[in-house]
């Protein structure tokens, strides 16, 4: 299939490989965490770590919009699925991220009307369609995503459409990085940039990770071979002793971003003070919600959230996994109460998780490389 | 640090190898996607209360020995939403379903009872086109239809009408298939091309704003398993129709009861650009995708070439491939070598794969 087949082509991935390996000096450990959930999906879709030398480690960075949902967003999410006459709208793999009690999928089986979409304009249209019910678009992801929900609110605002709201849980990148490489307990050596995220905000707001922190940030593309390839690029910068923001997925992002986008984004939200991550805790500055001038559209405003807070499970080590500090597999419940099929944690349920992800596609051949077999 | 990893993953397989208990507060929608949700209703919840030999391999038919005749048994329902979509609908499905669950345990479908579950206000037009698309897929594939029954139900209780089929059919001497003949260093074939059905009928649904030109594969497959018989008959171990779950799915139900591993190629596994196409772009991966005219057949590596001589030489088998091998590890488990060098698990999914956000 073209514009796929060239980005998965073996035998250059061979090749590259070959020249990471060159470039990894005997005797170091390369820790490199990948931000984004896409890019962890790749790695394990493709088995991409089978290409890498045992010394270069990619850790799974906190970046999948689902698995940072706290669990009280998700029960507010429920509560707000279970009013009279609503029909609860979200992205298809929102449904079985566990609350505190249950997931919107059980609340679908228990009568609330819930409905996956592939875009906020589906959430839309449903609402032309059903003018006698309210429907409530769940919002979540990064920048990547919120333009989508900006515009589908300035057409809903346009139309004067009245029975549409959202509930934004839409996150920031730059502050939970920042959390991230202010915690002692991280080790790590250079960053594999967001691509798609990218797209919107540029590369520059990377830019105070090699100023301030001294590491390598490469923004990469979601192909298996755009991934050898950035890791091939970090390595590079290491080898040379360089720290510097690099752009791989050139043919997509802009080093400015996408101002246009922007724009709307500043039109339609505003910061938060502050929100919870899941795992990470409270980060200020971290998240968006609805801007004055699109309060009408703001679902906590127009519904009565109970705005539950859920601490997380005890047993589940969702942050230091989301941080890099420990592995999926080291963590206490992993592969035994914590699983896909009843997740504890949010990074077990999205396939992007870095426990999901892990357990589905990576078990076997880590261990396989692991005793040299 | 190794070590706990190997232990870690070592208790996982152990939990994995657990008989499931069914221990759902409710039914959800992943119970009925034919996938690990469904695995453990049935067998957590029906096997164990209906518990009886015919029953326990839990395989597409049953095997029955009825008073001399080797037979096979097996029902099926059908709820497609929308009722017609291209290359079917659900009448045609509801006669391939049950005759393929036949034609894969190795038997030659005979005949078919069908239930109708119809919505009051059904435009009488409609039925009569499924059950004139009934008739057909029943003359063709060499079944009657012998036995029936009517509910109504009020409207707005029902998609415009459920069928459910049981079929009976007569088990071929020359074979016995079972899972557990799967050995080490079997060949695995696939006879055509993957997630023709399941991806037409979701863009058929028309919430996608997708459109392409892929049909569903309805169709039966007897032609294509009796020419497996004829052909390798001793060395045939097992066949499987890849419907909800997809072949991911399948494999893993052999691997488990076979207790083996199963190796696939991926890159050789059958599939048609425009639903690699409209895969990748819903983020779907086709292997869990839904076939209603396609077989997987597990053969002795001796015996491969021929097996996909014979099924290629058949209408509805001139694509099919040989997809991958039995290994003797990793137990119960798939494992995929991807075209891009690399290797994963492909575990059985919760429920109906969800498209992922980003």
């Amino acid at each position: 299939m073209k514009f796929v087949d060239e980005f998965r082509d073996g035998d250059l991935a061979r090749s590259l490989a070959t020249q990471i390996a060159a470039l990894a000096e005997p005797g170091r450990h390369y820790k490199v965490m990948e931000v984004c959930g896409g890019h962890t999906h790749t790695i394990y879709k493709h088995g991409i770590e089978d290409h890498l030398p045992e010394t270069v480690e990619l850790v799974h960075g906190p970046g999948c919009p689902v698995c940072v949902i706290p669990m009280g967003r998700v029960d507010d999410a429920i509560a707000l699925a279970k009013l009279p006459d609503v029909i609860f709208t979200c992205f298809g793999d929102m449904m079985r991220v566990p609350g505190g009690d249950g997931s919107l999928i059980d609340a679908k089986a228990e009568g609330a009307d819930v409905r996956f979409v592939y875009s906020p304009l589906d959430a839309l249209k449903i609402a032309r369609k059903n003018p006698d019910k309210q429907v409530i678009f769940l919002a979540i992801g990064f920048e990547t995503t919120a333009p989508s929900t900006a515009l589908t609110l300035m057409r809903a605002k346009a139309e004067g459409l009245e029975n549409f709201s959202v509930m934004c849980n839409h996150v920031t990148i730059v502050p939970p990085l920042k959390a991230l490489l202010e915690s002692p307990d991280l080790r790590l050596d250079a960053f594999i940039g967001p691509g798609h995220v990218s797209t919107v905000v540029g590369c520059r707001p990377y830019e105070f990770i090699p100023a301030q922190y001294g590491q390598p940030v490469v923004v990469a593309g979601f192909e298996p071979l755009d991934l050898l390839q950035s890791i091939y690029m970090i390595m590079k910068q290491l080898g040379e002793g360089r720290a510097e923001v690099e752009n791989q997925y050139g043919r997509v992002v802009p080093w400015e971003g996408n101002m246009r986008a922007l724009d709307v984004l500043d039109e339609v939200f505003e910061l938060r003070p502050f929100f919870e991550w899941r795992g990470l805790g409270f980060i200020s500055q971290s998240a968006l919600k609805l801007s004055d001038a699109y309060a009408d559209f703001d679902a906590e405003l127009r519904f009565d959230v109970p705005g539950v807070r859920v601490a997380d499970p005890k047993a589940c080590q969702c942050g230091e996994v989301l941080k890099g500090v420990i592995k999926p597999w080291e963590c206490k419940v992993f592969g035994t109460a914590c699983t896909p099929e009843t997740p504890i944690g949010t990074c077990m349920v999205s396939s992007e998780g870095a426990c999901a992800a892990y357990y589905n596609f990576g078990r076997f051949a880590r261990s396989k490389a692991r005793t040299g077999s | 640090m190794a070590d706990l990893e190997q232990e870690v993953l070592a208790r996982i397989e152990r939990q994995r190898r657990l008989k499931p208990r069914f221990r759902d507060e409710r039914i959800t929608m992943a119970h009925g996607a034919g996938m690990k949700a469904t695995h453990t209703l049935v067998a957590g919840l029906f096997e164990p209360s209906f518990s009886n030999e015919a029953l326990a391999d839990l395989s597409d038919a049953a095997k029955l020995e009825i008073a001399g005749a080797a037979l096979a048994f097996t029902t099926d329902a059908f709820v497609v939403k929308p009722l017609v979509f291209p290359g079917g609908s659900i009448g045609e499905l509801a006669v391939n379903g049950t005759v393929n669950d036949l034609a894969v345990s190795g038997a030659r479908p005979i005949a078919l009872s069908a239930a109708f579950v119809l919505e009051e206000g059904l435009d009488a037009d409609v039925l009569r086109a499924e059950v004139g698309a009934m008739a057909t897929a029943a003359e063709f594939a060499g079944v009657r239809i012998v036995a029936g029954d009517t509910k109504v139900v009020e409207r707005g209780k029902a998609d415009g009408m459920y069928i459910s089929t049981a079929g009976i059919g007569v088990r071929d001497p020359r074979v016995d298939l079972a899972a557990t003949s799967i050995r080490p260093g079997d060949r695995i074939l696939c006879s055509g091309t993957i997630g023709d059905h399941g991806t037409a009928v979701m863009l058929a649904r028309g919430e996608l704003e997708l459109d392409a030109d892929i049909d569903s594969d309805s169709a039966p497959v007897w032609n294509l398993a009796e020419s497996l018989i004829d052909r390798v008959a001793p060395s045939l171990r097992m066949m499987r129709d890849p419907t909800r779950g997809g072949v991911a799915t399948v494999l893993n139900e052999l691997a488990q009861d076979a207790d083996v591993g199963i190796v696939l190629q991926e890159d050789a596994v059958p599939l048609q650009p425009a639903v690699k196409g409209a895969c990748e772009i819903l983020g779907i991966d086709p292997m869990y995708v839904a076939n209603e005219g396609k077989l997987v057949a597990v053969v002795a590596p001796e015996a491969a070439d021929d097996a996909l001589t014979a099924l290629r030489s058949q209408p509805g088998g001139e694509q099919a491939a040989l997809i991958g091998e039995v290994a003797d590890e990793p137990q119960g488990m798939v494992l995929v070598r991807t075209g891009f060098g690399g290797t994963r698990i492909m575990d059985m999914l919760i429920g109906d794969p969800l498209p992922r956000i980003c």
